[in-house]
């Protein structure tokens, strides 16, 4: 059964408008650790994939292929990496279904330009940040 | 941010997937942010006090 109904779809399109350049969403699942959030977090990505021919997505299992989790710094599943030109560092734990969907939406649409939606007065202070910064959002789907 | 960036990665979190890490963090509201597991704080912050949480986070820790 599909997870995003005809008007999810209809509105995710609509807003797919506007990519820039193509997304990969990188999924990470294994099928032992946590078999039925993969699938669906799989599935979920495979449905916002289907909706425009500029998404794809490679799917990784981070037991076999340790190397390529450890350079995306992935060491938990269900997990979603999202890849423009670059990867840009934006992740997803867990399902991002509910309120946390609109900002999957939002994250590709900011990978497919590489233009983040800030301020000038932000941008200038995040280009010379004195050290690494890793910024953890605990949210609900409800 | 994290587009804006290279040194700035970002991870949403889904709470109820990971209780261990929302216990670890003691995250009893969403939603939480935590920086650099050094600045926390819950519900959303406009723009300007959201980036002065990220730059107290890569402060060098007091003496």
């Amino acid at each position: 059964m599909a997870i995003l109904n005809a008007r999810d779809q209809d509105a995710v399109r609509r807003e797919f408008e506007r990519l820039q350049g193509p997304v990969k969403l990188v999924v990470f699942s294994q099928e032992l650790v946590a078999g039925d959030l993969c699938r669906q977090n799989e599935q979920l990505a495979r449905e916002v994939a289907a909706l425009d021919e500029r998404i794809s997505v490679e799917v990784l299992n981070p037991a076999i292929e340790r190397e390529r989790a450890e350079a995306y710094g992935v060491d938990q599943v269900p997990a979603i990496v999202v890849e423009g030109a670059r990867d840009y560092g934006i992740r997803f734990l867990g399902i991002p279904s509910g309120y946390e969907f609109s900002n999957l939406i939002d994250s590709i649409i900011v990978a497919s330009s590489g233009e983040p939606a800030l301020t000038d007065a932000t941008r200038e202070s995040m280009a010379t940040l004195a050290g690494d910064v890793h910024i953890k959002v605990f949210s609900t789907p409800t | 941010m994290a587009v804006a960036s290279d040194r700035v990665t970002a991870t949403a979190i889904e709470a109820t997937e990971f209780p261990d890490l929302s216990r670890a963090y003691r995250v009893m509201a969403v939603p939480k942010i935590v920086i650099n597991d050094r600045v926390e704080f819950e519900g959303a912050l406009p723009e300007a006090q959201f980036l002065d949480a990220v730059l107290r986070a890569v402060l060098p820790a007091a003496s």
